[in-house]
């Protein structure tokens, strides 16, 4: 197991893989939108989610722009919008989990500009503070800006980058030598949600990506998961692998329907969890 | 050397480019491709010959006598005012000068298929048009309440053979237009070229366009020392994104004794939650791609712009204003919808000029400016486009005075 550089000891992130290639299994990631449909909702949704199965968490700060999102996570960002939902109360979340569970990982996945706004020294305090132990931003490339993730480094915090099947080899490297927890591929060129491509160039990538990484950290896939059959066939090359659109789904016609989403999710991430092996 | 810092796109703290990965190495394709090709003769060559024998540059500089004669009566001072004609490019505003550009790169760069993001349809109409005239299929997204409101635009877009995709999503306008279009891009990048239509967006798109824009204050530079033996005094244009402000700038911004003026739409009025005066009333944040002032909430959420005209109806701008407003070397005024309407009135009973509704923001911009120069100043004003797209608007809110 390796460790992020300059941190004295393994994240919860990276013991999340740890443990579960321990166990001879791969490490499912789940997203869910914070505050969608509600905030209490989402909390018994995410706290759920580990229960049945998820080793790490991505609580999705809503924002007003989603521009690389399909139209699942735009929708459930609408949702949590109009229930007071955004960075401000996706930080209550993460801590309200934290106090529920202090095991579970939690990367805070969203876009810049709630975190530019705040300031991201204050973000990263605020994040740390409230039990965070990631952040993934969608629109700020590492090597574009390396303000974001300096911060993070001074908080302890992982820098989970997206790579993407159109990064050159030099970006793929440049990126990975600043990330922490993992490394999130990108299956397809394209948004959230879109039709999951043919994963026999998906995993020669992912070995690509680990050699290009020097086998740092773990790749975990997402973008197009949404059946456990996707999910099975994806941990048979990734470290991990991420659903995220497919989850938002199920509490959307749970909601739909009247149901209280959260016996519905359980079943979808207990079925993924059991397809993964 | 100009006097604004610019290296990998960024103007001072502004710019940049905030994507997601998977667009990261287009940028950079295209950055270094328009770093080599603006420079290409033969590049060069076919951009003057279209700008030339297409759009139908140089646009004239036309002195507006009785626009001025209107000054002096009402505010008592002597002013020059000329007005750069935008609105007589082919199919009606500045936003040709870009596409032609662009579409001249996308070539050579073997992109097969074209999209665009529009708000009020003249840059949806350009894009539309240049892809025609080059045999590329074309995809236009759109709000859909721009829809509702630039009927005519949509038609004509229409007719050159584009695809108008209405977006639905958040606020149903310029801005969601943009988010969708992103969205296509991300998904085709191999095949498509994103025609941006202003100096908003990630590098190289605010360096570029204003670039393609800039041949605006060229001429107009050499048009006013023609006319008056020496520079002018102030520029005026109006700001969404900001391309044809930027364009008209250009041709001045090194020269300190110029004023630059922008004028954002103030829509019901900038101390009310209806306007889209991003640079008056916004903050340094992210949105589409850049480092830039936007309008947004303390949690970061970008707010709902309005103006009458969907040209402005945008809550970011492009960073190289940023940094002017920041450093004083523009200064960012603002017109409201009545004062809008009021100007474009007055410009087309002064001048015989109906100017598009995000123009005559300019012209309304123009007593502001004059309390700030003295007799016989002179004052360039961008018309950046035509107002013909807006009569169903201005009929709305003019009613039966434009209907008998």
């Amino acid at each position: 197991m390796t460790n992020t550089p300059g941190r004295p000891f393994p994240s919860r992130i990276a013991g999340a893989f740890a443990r579960a290639r321990a166990q001879g299994r791969k490490t499912l990631v789940l997203y869910l939108t914070g505050c969608d449909p509600d905030f209490d909702t989402s909390r018994r949704l995410l706290l759920a989610a580990a229960q049945a199965g998820a080793d790490v968490l991505e609580l999705g700060v809503p924002w007003s722009d989603p521009s690389a999102d399909g139209p699942a996570i735009q929708a459930a960002m609408r949702r949590a919008l109009a229930a007071g939902g955004g960075m401000a109360k996706a930080l209550d979340l993460c801590r309200t989990v934290r106090a529920a569970n202090p095991e579970i990982p939690v990367v805070l996945f969203g876009y810049a500009n709630p975190i530019f706004v705040r300031g991201t020294a204050k973000f990263a305090a605020q994040a740390k503070q409230a039990g965070a132990d990631g952040v993934l931003c969608v629109d700020w490339p590492p090597d574009e800006d390396p303000e974001l993730a300096q911060t993070l480094a001074q908080h302890a915090l992982d820098l989970v980058p997206l790579i993407a099947p159109t990064s050159t080899p030099e970006r793929v490297k440049a990126i990975a030598a600043v990330a922490g927890g993992f490394l999130y591929y990108v299956s397809l060129t394209g948004i959230t949600g879109s039709q999951l491509p043919n994963l026999d160039e998906t995993s020669a990538r992912v070995r690509q990506v680990r050699e290009l990484s020097g086998g740092r950290l773990p790749v975990a896939v997402g973008f197009g998961i949404a059946t456990p059959a996707d999910a099975r066939a994806v941990a048979g090359f990734a470290d991990g692998v991420v659903v995220g659109s497919a989850a938002v789904r199920v509490i959307e016609r749970a909601v739909a329907a009247g149901r209280d989403p959260v016996p519905a999710l359980e079943a979808f991430v207990s079925d993924l969890r059991a397809a993964m092996g | 050397m100009s006097i604004v810092p610019q290296s990998h796109g960024r103007f001072g703290p502004y710019g940049g480019r905030y994507v997601s990965e998977t667009l990261m190495p287009a940028l950079e394709e295209l950055a270094d491709a328009w770093e080599h090709f603006s420079f290409d003769p033969t590049f060069r060559a076919e951009l003057d010959r279209l700008l030339r024998e297409y759009v139908g540059r140089p646009t004239p500089l036309t002195e507006a006598a009785r626009l001025a004669e209107h000054v002096a009566k009402t505010q008592g001072r002597r002013l020059r005012v000329f007005l750069k004609r935008e609105d007589l490019c082919h199919t009606g505003s500045h936003k040709l000068n870009n596409c032609v550009g662009q579409i001249l790169l996308a070539q050579r760069l073997g992109k097969q298929r074209i999209i665009a993001e529009t708000g009020a349809g003249q840059h949806g109409v350009a894009t539309a048009t240049v892809a025609a005239l080059f045999g590329l299929p074309c995809e236009i997204y759109m709000g859909a309440v721009d829809v509702e409101r630039q009927s005519l635009n949509v038609f004509r877009m229409h007719l050159l053979g584009a695809k108008v995709h209405p977006v639905k999503d958040g606020t149903a306008t310029l801005k969601d237009a943009m988010n969708e279009a992103m969205r296509d891009w991300v998904t085709n990048v191999g095949t498509t070229h994103y025609v941006l239509g202003t100096v908003a967006g990630p590098h190289p798109y605010p360096t570029m366009v204003g670039e393609l824009q800039s041949v605006i204050g060229r001429e107009a530079r050499a048009q006013i020392q023609a006319a008056t033996g020496r520079l002018p005094d102030a520029c005026l244009a109006c700001v969404g994104g900001g391309s044809n402000a930027m364009g008209l700038f250009r041709g001045f911004i090194d020269d300190p004794g110029v004023r630059l003026y922008g004028v954002e739409a103030a829509g019901e009025g900038i101390d009310t939650k209806h306007h889209a005066a991003t640079l008056g009333k916004g903050r340094p944040g992210v949105l589409h791609g850049a480092r830039s002032y936007v309008l947004c909430d303390d949690d970061g959420q970008i707010d709902e712009a309005h103006s009458i005209s969907a040209g402005l109806d945008y809550p970011g701008v492009g960073p190289e204003h940023s940094y002017l407003r920041d450093s004083g070397r523009a200064q960012y005024l603002s017109a409201t919808d009545q004062e809008a309407l009021a100007a474009c009135r007055l410009l087309a009973r002064c001048e015989g000029i109906i100017p598009a509704l995000e123009s005559a923001h300019a012209v309304a911009g123009l007593p502001r400016v004059a309390e700030q120069l003295s007799d016989g100043a002179s004052v360039i004003i961008n018309i950046s486009g035509r107002g013909d797209k807006d009569m169903g608007t201005i009929a709305k809110h003019f009613g039966a005075e434009v209907s008998s």
